[in-house]
């Protein structure tokens, strides 16, 4: 009896174990982890930039700090990318409803050239109305970009203008302003919606 | 040929049985949409499936519109450091019985370049596809909101 009641007990530890190494690699190398070829955005509190936002307003880090922020990098000029990401975020917002109500969503242009508070205040207008739009000098921007670790690059076209080639993920930072995750583009939704859950903090719905 | 147009389908088929085969339609069109613009400056986008019904792979060189002065199939692309970038996709190739997305989840695009008139959410404009063999397949494009996630969510 004793023996056995030792070896349930053994196999109970072997399980707790055995989940404790799943959660572990579902962080480090599993669907949870970070893509290690990315470089990580720094924490908000570590970046230092100065953007205004599509109404005027003067923001900077400070401005996501306090509340769960989503952020992405693009341009107004963008005709696939952009929008198509602006309106995927749109639509995991809408399936929040009130529970991302709280959240900061930012798009930050890789363009201020073209991009002016006007063209961003127009752009943003068309999709959920917790959607910011920032822009500000050159510079800024690419301060901004630089703690985010954004990459962006002008590439002139065939028709005489340029477009942009940019990182094209979904920043999440919890509320202290640390980053939580990464929504690459195009990423299916079932992924997308459970890293914005956790950037919230809102339990998961799914048992796990 | 692959117009799905049943007057020229109608036309074909009352000639010889080999010719009428050779012009039976082989590409379908579906899912086609575009998405509204905020006037001319920007450049637009258009996307649609392309199915091959036939036996033999056809091979799409371009497009051409009215609305654009410019337009060329794009593909995008996101490298391993998560940056996307987009370049003209040169010719697509449609191997029979198989379908090619020129969708968002495809990764590729129709580029509308220096528009000749705003894209205007509800209204329609048309697009005629090029084809290596010299056949052409216009058909119409509805223009859904600049936030539409395509067809299946009008």
């Amino acid at each position: 009896m004793t023996r056995r009641r030792m070896l349930k007990s053994g196999a109970g530890i072997l399980l707790a174990l055995g989940g404790m190494l799943l959660v572990g690699w579902w962080q480090v190398d599993g669907p949870g982890a970070a893509d290690p070829d990315i470089a990580r955005p720094l924490t908000i509190t570590d970046m230092s930039f100065a953007l205004t936002d599509h109404e005027g307003t003067s923001v900077g880090p400070e401005t996501l700090v306090g509340k769960p922020s989503m952020v992405f990098f693009g341009f107004t000029y963008c005709p696939d990318v952009c929008p198509t990401t602006l309106s995927d975020i749109s639509a995991w917002l809408e399936d929040f409803g009130p529970e991302a109500e709280g959240m900061n969503v930012i798009f930050i242009t890789v363009d201020p050239e073209r991009d002016t508070v006007e063209a961003m205040a127009d752009y943003v207008s068309y999709f959920h109305p917790s959607v910011r739009g920032w822009t500000g000098p050159g510079d800024e921007i690419a301060r901004s970009a630089d703690g985010f670790r954004v990459r962006y690059e002008k590439i002139p076209t065939d028709s005489g203008d340029y477009t942009m080639n940019h990182t094209a993920s979904v920043f999440l930072f919890d509320e202290t302003g640390r980053f939580s995750g990464t929504i690459d583009y195009h990423e299916p939704r079932e992924f997308a919606v459970p890293k914005i859950r956790q950037a919230l903090e809102i339990p998961s719905e799914e048992p796990v | 040929m692959r117009k799905s147009n049943a007057m020229m389908l109608a036309v074909a088929l009352t000639m010889s049985g080999t010719l009428a085969l050779a012009d039976e339609p082989t590409i379908e069109v579906e899912g086609a949409w575009a998405r509204a613009s905020i006037g001319v400056s920007r450049p637009g986008a258009a996307y649609l499936t392309l199915r091959n019904t036939g036996e033999e792979t056809e091979t799409l060189t371009g497009l051409q519109t009215d609305l654009a002065m410019m337009s060329e199939f794009h593909r995008t692309t996101t490298d391993d450091q998560g940056v996307s970038s987009m370049s003209p996709a040169g010719d697509i190739e449609i191997p029979p019985g198989e379908s090619v997305l020129i969708q968002p989840d495809g990764g590729m695009h129709a580029m509308l370049m220096r528009l000749t008139r705003p894209m205007i959410e509800g209204e329609t404009f048309s697009v005629t596809l090029l084809f290596a063999d010299g056949d052409e397949l216009a058909f119409d494009v509805p223009i859904y909101g600049i936030a539409s996630r395509g067809p299946q969510t009008e």
